[in-house]
Formats: C-alpha cells, sequence, structure tokens
C-alpha cells in the first residue's frame, strides 16, 4: 500500500479514532499510533507558520518528549489535569493536501471543548496538519502540527493536555 | 479600606504575615494602579524587538497601549497609540516596519519620529493650529539598561539603573553570555492568562519551595533523563543544590542557585544529546577568555530567577525567559513570556535553547500549567480571605545573614516595598 491507495474517508477514519482515543485519555493506546520518529508540535500563536529551529513554540515535542509528555499526563501529580479534564474533538474539513511515497500530507479543522471543575469552558480552535505515514499496521502520524485560531491563549490559559 | 495592616512584620518576634485581603480585593488593584504600577520603571520591551528604523511592536504596558518603536534617527521611541485627533489608536499591527503611523478614522498621519505630518483638509482649522502642537504623546520617562528598556508614568521617578539597585548584577549576568553583549528576544510569543492576582506570579516566578511537589513530574521527566536530582545529604536542602534567595533592593529580589538542571550557556547535560557536548564546551571556552574563569563560571553555573518591581521577570535557567504580567483584575493577569538568546549563538545552539525552554518553561511545557494550577487554587482559595485573614511567610526568618532560595526572604523584600509603597500616604 502507498499513499494513493488512501482515500479520505480512510483518513477521516483513522481521525476520528485518534480523536476518540484522545478524548477518552487512552494515551498509551495513543502512542501505537505515532511512528518512531514522530513530532508534535503547536507553534506560538503569533508565529503559526514558524520553525521550533529558530521560533519559541508551546509545545515542539520529538518522539520521547511526546513518550515523556505521556507519562507525565498518566501521573496523578500532573496536577494541571488532575482531575483531569473533560475534553471533546469535532474534526472537520478533511484534505489529502498531497501524497508522496508512503507519506500524505493531511489538513484538518479542530474545535475542541475543554471542560474541568472550578474552571470556565475552554474552546480551542484551528487546524492541524498531520503527515501520515502509510505502514503494513496501517496509517501512523509521524507529524502533528496543531495552529491554533486565537491570536493569543488567553483565557485559554495551559495547554495541559494533549490538543 | 479598613485598618488591618496589609503586613505584619516583626522580625524580631520571628513574624511576617500577608494580609489575604492584598490578593483579593479589586479595590486594592484600584490603588494598585496609581501607586505601584503609575510610580514604577515598568518595562517595555527589548532593542532587538526593533532593530532598523521604522521598526515597531504595539503592546499595552502600565494599561496603556503604547507603539515600541525605532524612529529615523535609529533610537528607540516609545509613542502612547492614540491619535492627538480623538484617540483612536494609530498603530492596530502586532509588529513590523512602518514609514507613517496612519490613523484611518479621520486620517491624520505621524512619522516615524511621532510628528503629525498628514491632516486632511487641514485648511478648515482655524488660524493657531500648528500640527508641531499634536505629536504622538511619549510617556513621562523611558530609559534602558543593556537592551532592555522601561517606561515610567512618574515624571519624578529616579533615574532607571539607581532604581534597578542590586538588579543590575544580575542583568549584567544574562547580557554578559553574549560575546557582544547583545541579547535577542527569539520569535515566538507566549501570552497566556491566569486566573489569579498577579502578585502570586511574582512569588511563584521565584519560589522554589514549591518545586518538590507542584514540579514532582518536571523532577521525574529530568531524573528519567538522567540528571541527578537528588538532595545532597546532610545539608538541609530540599532540592539537588544550594541557592539562595535574597533582596536586591526597591523590591527587586532574586533567587540564585548553583545549576543543576543544564544550561545552554554553559553546562551539558544529557538532554542536549551526545553531539552538543563539544559546541557548549566552545561557549564556555569564549566565556572563560572574554570573562575570566571565575565570571564565566558566575554565568555559566548558576541559574538566576530575577523579579524587577513590579511586574518583570527574568528567569536564566533552562534557558533565559522574559516574562511580564499585567493584572485585568484582582483575580486575573494576562501574562507575555519571550524567550532570550545570545545574537552571536549558532543556528544549533538556537535550537537547542529553544528546545530547552519548552522542557520547563510555557503554557505547554511540563511545569508552567502546574504553576497556573497552583496559583488558580490559590485564588480559588482566597474566597475565604475574610475569615482567614492571614497568610504565613516567615521560612528562614530566623536565620543569621544567607536565606536559601527555599526560604522566604526574597518574597518578603517584593512585599515589604509592596508595602511601603501601598501606605504611603495613609
Ligand atoms: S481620531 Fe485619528 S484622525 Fe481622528
Ligand atoms: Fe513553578
Amino acid at each position: 500500500m502507498s499513499a494513493k491507495d488512501i482515500s479520505r474517508s480512510d483518513v477521516e477514519d483513522f481521525l476520528y479514532d485518534e480523536a476518540a482515543l484522545l478524548d477518552e485519555w487512552r494515551l498509551d493506546e495513543w502512542l501505537k499510533l505515532l511512528t518512531d520518529d514522530a513530532i508534535y508540535q503547536i507553534p506560538s500563536t503569533d508565529a503559526p507558520d514558524s520553525d521550533a529551529r529558530n521560533a519559541l513554540f508551546l509545545i515542539a515535542d520529538d518522539a520521547t518528549r511526546i513518550k515523556a509528555r505521556v507519562k507525565r499526563l498518566n501521573d496523578t501529580e500532573a496536577h494541571a489535569e488532575s482531575p483531569r479534564s473533560r475534553t471533546r474533538r469535532m474534526i472537520a474539513n478533511v484534505r489529502i493536501t498531497e501524497r508522496d511515497g508512503d507519506t500524505l500530507a493531511v489538513s484538518a479543522n479542530f474545535s475542541v471543548y475543554r471542560y474541568r471543575r472550578n474552571s470556565p469552558l475552554r474552546h480551542f480552535v484551528g487546524r492541524y496538519e498531520f503527515r501520515l505515514r502509510v505502514t503494513d499496521k496501517g496509517l501512523r502520524i509521524a507529524e502533528r502540527r496543531v495552529i491554533l485560531d486565537p491570536t493569543e491563549l488567553g483565557t485559554l490559559g495551559a495547554i495541559s493536555f494533549i490538543l | 479600606m479598613t485598618d488591618s495592616p496589609f503586613i505584619i512584620d516583626q522580625p524580631e518576634d520571628m513574624v511576617f504575615r500577608l494580609n489575604r485581603r492584598t490578593l483579593a480585593d479589586p479595590e486594592i488593584l484600584t490603588r494598585e494602579q496609581t501607586e505601584i504600577f503609575d510610580k514604577s520603571w515598568i518595562y517595555c520591551g527589548h532593542e532587538s524587538e526593533v532593530s532598523k528604523p521604522g521598526d515597531f511592536c504595539t503592546r499595552d504596558v502600565c494599561g496603556r497601549p503604547v507603539i515600541f518603536s525605532r524612529d529615523s534617527a535609529g533610537d528607540v521611541r516609545v509613542f502612547l497609540n492614540a491619535c492627538r485627533h480623538r484617540a483612536a489608536m494609530v498603530c492596530r499591527e502586532p509588529c513590523g516596519n512602518t514609514r507613517r503611523y496612519n490613523c484611518f478614522y479621520h486620517g491624520w498621519s505621524y512619522n516615524q519620529d511621532g510628528e503629525l505630518v498628514g491632516v486632511p483638509g487641514e485648511d478648515s482649522y482655524p488660524p493657531g493650529f500648528d500640527k508641531a502642537n499634536f505629536s504622538l504623546a511619549e510617556p513621562p520617562r523611558v530609559d534602558s539598561y543593556r537592551g532592555f528598556w522601561f517606561i515610567s508614568f512618574n515624571p519624578d521617578i529616579k533615574d532607571l539603573k539607581e532604581y534597578l539597585a542590586g538588579a543590575t548584577e544580575y542583568i549584567d549576568l544574562v547580557a554578559d553570555q553574549s560575546p557582544s553583549g547583545e541579547m535577542q528576544v527569539i520569535q515566538g510569543t507566549q501570552e497566556y492568562d491566569i486566573r489569579a492576582n498577579w502578585k502570586l506570579l511574582v512569588e511563584n516566578s521565584f519560589d522554589d519551595y514549591h518545586l518538590l511537589t507542584t514540579h514532582k513530574t518536571w523532577l521525574d521527566y529530568m531524573k528519567d533523563s538522567g540528571v541527578q536530582v537528588e538532595p545532597p545529604k546532610g545539608q538541609g536542602l530540599l532540592l539537588p543544590s544550594k541557592g539562595i534567595g535574597k533582596g536586591l533592593g526597591n523590591g527587586h529580589a532574586v533567587i540564585d542557585n548553583i545549576n543543576f538542571r543544564g544550561r545552554p550557556v554553559a553546562r551539558w547535560i544529557s538532554i542536549y544529546g551526545e553531539d552538543a557536548k563539544e559546541e557548549i564546551e566552545d561557549i564556555r571556552t569564549e566565556l572563560v577568555e572574554r570573562l575570566g574563569e571565575k565570571r564565566a563560571a558566575r554565568v555559566a553555573d548558576t541559574n538566576r530567577n530575577l523579579v524587577v518591581f513590579p511586574n518583570l521577570v527574568i528567569n536564566d535557567g533552562s534557558s533565559v525567559t522574559i516574562r511580564t504580567f499585567w493584572p485585568v483584575a484582582a483575580d486575573h493577569m494576562k501574562v507575555t513570556a519571550w524567550a532570550l538568546g545570545t545574537k552571536e549563538e549558532s543556528v544549533r545552539a538556537r535550537a537547542r535553547r529553544l528546545d530547552s525552554f519548552l522542557t520547563f518553561y510555557g503554557p505547554g511545557g511540563f511545569a508552567t500549567p502546574d504553576d497556573v494550577e497552583a496559583l488558580e487554587a490559590v485564588q480559588a482559595g482566597l474566597a475565604t480571605w475574610r475569615e482567614v485573614e492571614w497568610s504565613e511567610m516567615t521560612r528562614g526568618l530566623n536565620k543569621e545573614g544567607e536565606q536559601l532560595n527555599t526560604d522566604e526572604e526574597h518574597l518578603r523584600a517584593f512585599w515589604r516595598e509592596w508595602n511601603a509603597l501601598m501606605t504611603v500616604d495613609a
């Protein structure tokens, strides 16, 4: 299988499954959707198109750091997520923007609601830019870039969960 | 206001208490605007953000919209971002370079030096109307120290250098990392709110007492990465290395710690990777050649969290961050944070600095979200300020001389100055 055999609905199924794992806090299972060299990035809101090597990001994890992030979030002493927030992800406008060998570039809009006791509703809106790799186990995430629409995080506060 | 004092400061009786109302009552914030912020030097920006004539950044400083800019002669200028006609903001872009600040409302325009140069239909103004009287206004005082620019709305304030007092030593330790003395604010700004009183972030920014419990998962991450995080035995320390806390005069204060967590300039730890070892050694060698062994060690082997009274924090640890914050309500602040690097650092060194920044700092880091959570938990608890009036702040008060970073002398230094300014007319 190569990227040209993957349809938009295959990608949608994959992204919906990923969203469900994250909303259900099944983070160890979510890790299995990532390639060994995966990256997870959120640029600062005033430099959405920048490169993490020369701009300050909000999150710029390599595969090792993603695992460390999940380990941290699985610990009840990750106080910002203990007790955990409830999240609900809506994913839409999924587009395959590029196919190259075994790799697909995918763009999708998101609307993520975060609810937590003692906190107001926090509504994160933006788009995902994925690089998905076709493997013999199915699609895997090689790159997961989250581009926020708000011009500042402002009342969204911290990004303590996996957005 | 009630008669109950803001602080009870009786070191001879081992008493230092903070009235919780100072962190919760909107009346206090109203008074802070005039007695603290309008009387102090307030951080505005770093010279590297406006490097060429016509460069500008717009931001809110001390509750006013300002244009931080460089004029046609190449000097840093700060303008109040309000048209002299009817007050509309003349610049609404966050940052950029411009020849003119054009007010779109009725079309007045100003040059890079703030002079009014264009007025549509000027002939309808009565005789005596002179454009020279309508330049963009500037704060009464503007001054800089080693690239850090401050403004003050207090025309009578002492000069910046005198105001900074002992804080200059700690700003020097940051600026001296650069071979040319020039540091650069790096692209990408972290702007996030915390639903807590602004003074809680002052305290938190250099409160090392909370590290073990609030940041347990960060310490675990450091440990998993091969960093030694056990405190040395027999010295009464809570943390892996010794640090001290102290006031620096005029309400500024610092914690000054022996590094254990790695430093881009210049102390390698395993998180940076084997291939970074050599370059970090080279950075250190340059420091030693330029500053001598002793001063190089001071720059490279200590982590320092500095509070410049009232609302500027410069943390020089896993990376250098400039952080400032502004209260929008007694229980709500807006935080802005930047990363600062040396002008000369290589592409790889810059990337390493930024990576190191994110392990700890920022709203997506492994530590800051838990600080935000802590501060919001404090603010929620503070709703009981009428029932439980006092907070305890006596750690280290019985010690003669030096106090630890996990003591509270540096916090008391901030609060004493705050109290002095807030009670000056009482
Ligand atoms: S308010 Fe600026 S031109 Fe009228
Ligand atoms: Fe902290």
